[in-house]
């Protein structure tokens, strides 16, 4: 159980806030306020769209502590349409099954229970295939 | 009676309020009534509805709040930070102490400077959060407020309940008329003590008074609210384009537009319950978002909630040109209803969390 931890990150967990570099305008994910690209220092806050592809991925069937109810789950790593990659669970899947490209979008969903029943819920981002229109 | 008195019944904002963004959600699993025939009746019954929703296994009415919420953002087009309420109605808030509002609030960038509370009536929060946010926008006290109603209901397995009690919800930004897409004209309420339908803290399952939830409560309180909203605004069911009622089943809303004079054409849009099911505090306000998917400017819609034990809400609305510029910012209503994926029995039990693992 790690309250502190957990509220510090609430922010960029719950929305993709990260950050834009303002020397060379890279977008960062997750923040931490200087730049991977120029190495300037970057402390303004930028929020993703949430948009982006699957990159890779893998399949999850033994699960770790916090995670049991939910298996199996797919793990990806999405590279977002700003151009950072970040890992998250993909969720709604259905029958569609997965494919590297396939385009995704962020939402906010429960992630997992801290310790058993009695503890606090963690809730943070996690993509789906993205609903068409 | 005294004609000054039975006209001050309907209650309106000092300043002139409306809806500047709206947004829903439905999850994307289908439970169709036919399978929970198969497991508890033999395959032997009369369904009240084709399907239901259900929730994944990784949400519940604080993550379907904010999805729900940013389409109405996307719409509303409004900073975050001007939002000075965000109340969630709801009878399936996760946490028994903590609030969902925090949370909603938290994640859509609204915190800090704003009052954050879940309410709770039944299946009629939802109307209240609307109202409440309507009273403090139309007071002066703040610019915007966010009314949410959204559940993932739960029914006992085999009970007749098991068949509608489903998952969704909507979400309404509430601001100046000047900015909004539609207006409201005024609110009655109608609220008596009655025990239809209840749970008590702890149980898992609600109970209900079986016949006794029809005449003396859905039926009772939404005639009385809406005939007085009616009679003191002036207005007659056929100036209405689109009436919306709570929807615990396919019937009930149906009998009760044609008590009250409305016609089936009217109530067509906004009567989703028999492809979703009885979305509880979400029923009537995402009832609501597919009609104003569908709405013109000039269109009037009428709304009316219930809620057990017991009580109703009835809204009048006129929509503005602003309709044309925003239903297209988000996912529309049916969008949402028709990414459908049907699951079976097993599928249900285990994402209800009728399977325990420990
Ligand atoms: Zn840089």
């Amino acid at each position: 159980m790690d309250i502190p931890r957990h509220w510090r990150l609430n922010k960029q967990r719950y929305a993709l806030t990260g950050e834009v570099c303002p020397h060379c305008d890279a977008k960062i994910f997750p923040p931490r306020d200087v730049c991977p690209e120029c190495g300037g220092e970057a402390k303004t806050e930028f929020e993703f769209s949430g948009k982006g592809e699957v990159y890779s991925f893998t399949d999850i069937y033994n699960a770790p502590e916090g995670f049991e109810e939910t298996i199996p789950y797919t793990v990806a790593l999405v590279k977002l349409d700003e151009g950072p990659v970040v890992t998250a669970q993909l969720t709604d899947i259905g029958d569609r099954g997965v494919e590297i490209g396939m385009p995704v979008e962020m939402i906010t969903r429960k992630l997992r229970s801290d310790g058993d029943e009695r503890g606090l819920l963690v809730y943070g981002y996690k993509f789906r295939p993205q609903v068409s229109v | 009676m005294d004609n000054e008195q039975t006209k001050d019944k309907v209650m309106k904002p000092s300043l002139p309020v409306g809806i500047v963004g709206y947004g829903a959600y439905v999850p994307q699993y289908r439970l169709p009534a036919t399978e929970i025939s198969r497991i508890w009746r033999g395959g032997l019954s009369i369904e009240p509805i084709l399907e239901k929703s259900v929730p994944g296994i990784d949400e519940d009415v604080i993550t379907m709040s904010i999805e729900a919420a940013r389409n109405t953002l996307m719409r509303a087009e409004v900073d975050p930070q001007d939002i000075r309420a965000v109340w969630v109605g709801s009878e399936s808030h996760p946490y028994a102490v903590k609030p969902t509002s925090t949370i909603v609030a938290e994640a859509l960038g609204i915190t800090p400077y704003t009052q954050a509370a879940d309410m709770e009536f039944a299946c009629k929060a939802g109307s209240e959060a609307m109202v409440t946010a309507m009273a403090m926008v139309g007071s002066g006290m703040g610019r915007y407020a966010l009314a949410i109603g959204m559940d993932t209901a739960q029914g006992k397995p085999g009970d007749v309940l098991e068949y509608t009690t489903a998952a969704g919800g909507g979400a309404f930004l509430i601001g100046p008329a000047e900015e909004s897409l539609a207006v409201i004209d005024g609110v009655t309420s109608y609220v008596t003590d009655t025990p239809d339908f209840w749970r008590r803290e702890h149980q898992k399952y609600p109970e209900h008074g079986g016949r006794f939830t029809g005449q003396p409560a859905y039926f009772k309180h939404i005639l009385n609210a809406v005939n007085t909203l009616l009679d003191e605004l002036g207005t007659t069911p056929a100036e209405y384009d689109f009436v919306i009622f709570h929807q615990p089943n396919t019937k009930f809303p149906q009998r009760v537009a044609k008590e009250l004079g409305f016609t089936p054409s009217q109530l067509e849009t906004g009567l989703l319950s028999p492809r979703i099911g009885n979305t509880y505090a979400g029923s009537s306000l995402i009832g609501l978002t597919a009609v104003l998917d569908q709405a013109e400017p000039g269109d009037r819609i009428l709304m009316a909630s219930f809620g057990s034990g017991a009580g109703s809400d009835a809204l009048s609305f006129q929509v503005t040109e602003e309709i044309l510029s925003r239903k297209g910012k988000a996912f529309s209503t049916e969008d949402y209803i028709s990414r459908r994926t049907e699951i079976d029995y097993a599928q249900y039990a285990r994402m209800r969390g009728k399977i325990t693992l420990k």
